[in-house]
């Protein structure tokens, strides 16, 4: 019986092994490499104290199998002993440099992700859309395609405020590829979370604050779909944000630039189309025509519309 | 008792035996509203396993829905949930919240606290009773308003509260936001409010019994690591609570009375008016979890303190590093109160912040991998014997070492950018919060119990019920890790619609078959724990030839615990003691002469300075 319960605690931590090799064979694992260069570095973090831990995992049980496979068969009395200082300072010491190895290791990733100043060069100045989270639905708001940002106060005056000439669409966001994107997330009622899991991005949209977000979406070639031309990534929330949290489903679709820049002219045909024949799609300025149809579009944050 | 003369001795012990005559006592003020903490112990232990069956039924609800989706669920499907069993989606964010809410507040916080805590500490530090009987049992009563708030909740309009056992706001602090948020969300925070009372009137009365009551001779680096653990853990209650009363009533006031602490303008829910309001939903987020970690370590320090005890008497071996076991423990409270930034990571706070309360959460580990290298120096040349606690215990630190070790992974902010919110977080808060804790409190109750009824539990049962637990519990929360890295996200009702999560339904289905085989196994143990009460095989004062004072009382102790007051001579680890004679135990209680006691403090010098 002793036997038994020596190899019962040994047996588990092989089976949790074998699980991790096994697992990333038989689909238990990421979704796919990071479709994104960011999200290629926190796989690599990932991994690094996955091999940490694991080998850190094996010696712990591997000592506490074999000191209870040798407590098992002594029939002494037990060594009478309290500790041991020198034991107590190395395992203090070890463990806690190699903690703090992992702490600082994994600041760089962040401070890219989000600290503002470690953000790609024009990123901030240069929103890809402005994203809507509500119960159960992402909404999208593209600057108009010819909408230029001066700066990061013209940037809050259109957050401030829909523009006539803004593009619109549901649980859909396309993005360039090969390029870093930044959207700015925001709900209009609870919490929710915009987590793609390809791209390896995750941030609560907070009520009352409008978060910028920014990832880099890679093209692979086996991925590509070829009717949209762009990799689809799958875009879920992951905060919870009532019964309907499950069926938030949405889609990141990440294109190379032309064929994004004719999305966005499609969806503006699209918008713009008052059913006359033949009619070419009016260009519409920013800031002059602030009375056009578009006002009938749900304003964002909750702001009322301005309409004279 | 603290201030005994040891001398005046033999006048107790008469007073003590006709102090025993004057209490007869009606069954009432004897079983019901007792002031003895004994009793009151075991009250909560009762109510605290009866609580842990309704939470593991709520959880296996939640497991149906995960494995066959929107299938009527037998028996408990049948029982609560609307439209022939099946669960609807606003049912099954009811099922998480209540399963987190019933386990955390009214199992494990109350089994360690309440039950072991009030049965453990007089007993084990000499005194009569506690400081404060009545405010005691106080304690226990607090949790009936709290548990019938909670069933309230369920019979609320729109359902129990359905916002997670976190309660964010704007989701659970607007009444349009979601069905659960009517009149079942007031209800949960009412209940919390309750549960926290008895806490804290719990904590201070340990603190002070701690404190104060101690047998002559029972220094404090001569407690046991239980009383140390339930020390440290009375005061992280007691600073770590008041915040989230605090919050619980701000959100209360911004549901009732039109507050708007944690309500921005300007929301738009359910076409409801847009609202009103400049508060911030971060600043629930800070508060809740400023109690919410530290209350992590709550459900976790006091498991630790037991695990210690119950692994040196069954290795018949001292301790391995008393001290750094007690100042681990205290480095854990006291860092426990700076990470709990790490709940927030991805919420939207200061990045900064993202890094320093990274580095404070690793480094929490260090205490953690202290503690554990300490149990395996415990059993390192030790004469173990494989008795159902032993198992337990050995249960327990394995399973520590899993839900640590995860826990890196999340600590890690960048990483943890990717797997928040997802299984990967289940996984590892069960492995710590069950797998842990769960494992010392069935030590526990096997450990105690012939203190707490004067007869021993059956020990093939407790094995077989070990046995079954292990398995099933980890056959179902180790896969939950895989299900994390895969992406598949916390509280959905329905992950496979999405299709990257399609594939991971059979595995979500052997683990549901895993978590009945060890919910039904908990009945093992119920039966085991109920029927030796009446038929199992009597015991002396010291079954498991331990050291501690409690010990020394009879079993069950009477009330005022000692027929002679105890007089503590040692630390409490004294196993295999070459002073011990013939005997591989050494009681705090034990007198011995002179001479030999000149060798034990040579002894304990030569340890203490590893010569």
């Amino acid at each position: 019986m002793k036997k038994f319960w020596c190899l019962f605690f040994i047996f588990w931590p092989l089976v949790a092994a074998l699980s991790f090799i096994v697992a990333p064979a038989r689909g238990w694992w990421f979704p796919g490499p990071a479709a994104s260069p960011l999200g290629s570095q926190i796989d690599d973090l990932f991994y690094l104290i996955l091999v940490i831990v694991s080998v850190t995992f094996v010696l712990v049980m591997a000592a506490m199998g074999y000191a209870v496979w040798r407590a098992s068969h002594n029939t002494e009395k037990s060594n009478f002993t309290h500790g041991s200082h020198s034991l107590e300072v190395i395992w203090t010491i070890v463990p806690a440099g190699i903690l703090l190895f992992i702490a600082l290791y994994q600041l760089d990733v962040w401070a890219q992700y989000r600290v503002k100043g470690r953000f790609p060069k024009g990123v901030l100045t240069a929103p890809i859309a402005e994203v809507t989270a509500r119960q159960f639905e992402w909404r999208m708001r593209y600057p108009a395609p010819d909408r230029k940002f001066a700066n990061e106060a013209d940037v809050q005056k259109w957050l401030r405020q829909p523009e006539p000439g803004d593009l619109h669409s549901v649980n859909d966001l396309h993005v360039p590829t090969g390029t870093p994107v930044l959207i700015y997330l925001r709900t209009q009622d609870v919490q929710h979370s915009f987590f793609v899991p390809m791209l390896r991005v995750k941030q609560d949209a907070v009520p009352g604050l409008v978060i910028p977000v920014w990832f880099e979406a890679i093209n692979e070639a086996k991925n590509v779909n070829p009717q949209l031309q762009g990799v689809v990534h799958e875009w879920v929330c992951a905060e919870l944000c009532g019964w309907g949290h499950y069926k938030m489903k949405a889609r990141v679709v990440s294109q190379p630039a032309p064929v994004f820049r004719k999305y966005l002219a499609d969806l503006q045909r699209e918008e713009l189309d008052d059913g006359a024949k033949g009619a070419a799609p009016v260009a519409v300025v920013p800031g002059r025509d602030a009375d056009l149809s578009v006002a009938g579009k749900q304003p964002v944050g909750g702001q009322p519309a301005v309409n004279e | 008792m603290s201030t005994l003369n040891p001398a005046s001795q033999p006048a107790l012990v008469d007073h003590a035996h006709a102090h025993g005559h004057h209490h007869t006592q009606s069954f009432i003020s004897k079983y019901v509203f007792s002031t003895d903490h004994k009793v009151i112990g075991i009250q909560f232990l009762f109510t605290t396993l009866l609580m842990l069956m309704v939470g593991g039924a709520l959880a296996l609800g939640v497991r149906w829905q995960l494995a066959f989706p929107w299938e009527s669920m037998p028996i408990f499907g049948k029982v609560f949930a609307k439209d022939g069993g099946q669960i609807s989606p606003d049912f099954y964010t009811m099922l998480f919240t209540m399963h987190a809410t019933v386990m955390i507040f009214l199992v494990i916080i109350p089994v360690l606290a309440g039950a072991f805590g009030n049965f453990l500490i007089p007993l084990q530090i000499g005194a009569d009773d506690m400081a404060f009987p009545v405010l005691n049992m106080l304690s226990y009563w607090f949790m009936w308003p709290a548990i019938f708030c909670f069933g309230m909740s369920f019979h609320a309009e729109g359902g129990a509260a359905a916002a997670g056992w976190t309660s964010y706001p704007v989701l659970a602090g607007l009444k349009e936001a979601a069905p659960g948020s009517g009149a079942g969300q007031t209800w949960w925070l009412v209940g919390v409010t309750f549960a926290g009372v008895s806490s804290m009137m719990g904590s201070i009365n340990y603190m002070t019994t701690i404190i104060n009551m101690r047998a002559p001779g029972m220094t404090l680096f001569r407690m046991p690591l239980t009383i140390w653990s339930m020390f440290i853990t009375a005061i992280l209650q007691s600073f770590a609570l008041p915040v989230l009363t605090a919050a619980g009533f701000m959100q209360l006031f911004d549901r009732e009375f039109g507050f708007c602490f944690f309500r921005p303008a300007g929301l738009i829910i359910n076409n409801a008016a847009p609202t009103i309001g400049g508060g911030q939903t971060l600043l629930w987020q800070h508060l809740f979890w400023f109690y919410s970690h530290p209350a992590v370590y709550i459900m976790l320090l006091p498991a630790m303190g037991m695990v210690s005890d119950m692994l040196a008497c069954m290795c018949r071996k001292p301790i391995f590093g008393y001290k750094p076991m007690v100042y681990s423990m205290a480095a854990i409270a006291g860092l426990g109160f700076i990470v709990w930034g790490h709940h927030m990571f991805t919420s939207g706070m200061n990045p900064a912040l993202g890094m320093t309360f990274m580095i404070s959460t690793i480094m929490i580990a260090l205490p953690s991998a202290i503690k554990t290298f300490n149990w395996i120096g415990t059993i390192w040349g030790g004469r173990i014997q494989f008795n159902t606690i032993t198992l337990n215990c050995l249960g327990f630190v394995a399973m520590f070492v899993v839900g640590g070790l995860s826990g890196i992974f999340m600590a890690a902010v960048p990483v943890d950018i990717y797997i928040h919110d997802t299984y990967f977080i289940v996984a590892h808060f069960h492995y710590v919060l069950f797998g842990a804790t769960l494992f010392g409190v069935f030590g526990g109750i096997h450990f105690w119990f012939p203190k707490m009824f004067g007869r021993m539990m059956n020990d093939t049962v407790g094995k077989i019920h070990f046995v079954l637990s292990f398995i099933g519990f980890n056959c179902t929360f180790f896969p939950m890790h895989l299900l994390g890295v895969a992406g598949m996200p916390r509280r959905y009702a329905d992950p496979y619609m999405h299709p990257y999560l399609e594939h991971l339904l059979p595995m979500n289905q052997f683990m549901t078959i895993s978590a009945i085989v060890m919910g039904f196994a908990q009945f093992l143990l119920l039966g085991n724990f109920l029927i030796s009460i009446f038929v199992g095989p009597k015991c002396g004062r010291n079954p498991w030839h331990a050291n501690g004072l409690e010990w020394s009382a009879p079993s069950p102790p009477g009330h005022g615990n000692f027929d002679v007051p105890p007089v503590c001579y040692r630390g409490p680890y004294e196993y295999s003691s070459p002073l011990a004679g013939d005997e591989d135990y050494l009681m705090q209680t034990k007198y011995l002469p002179p001479a030999e006691r000149k060798k034990e403090a040579d002894a304990h010098f030569h340890a203490e300075h590893d010569v």
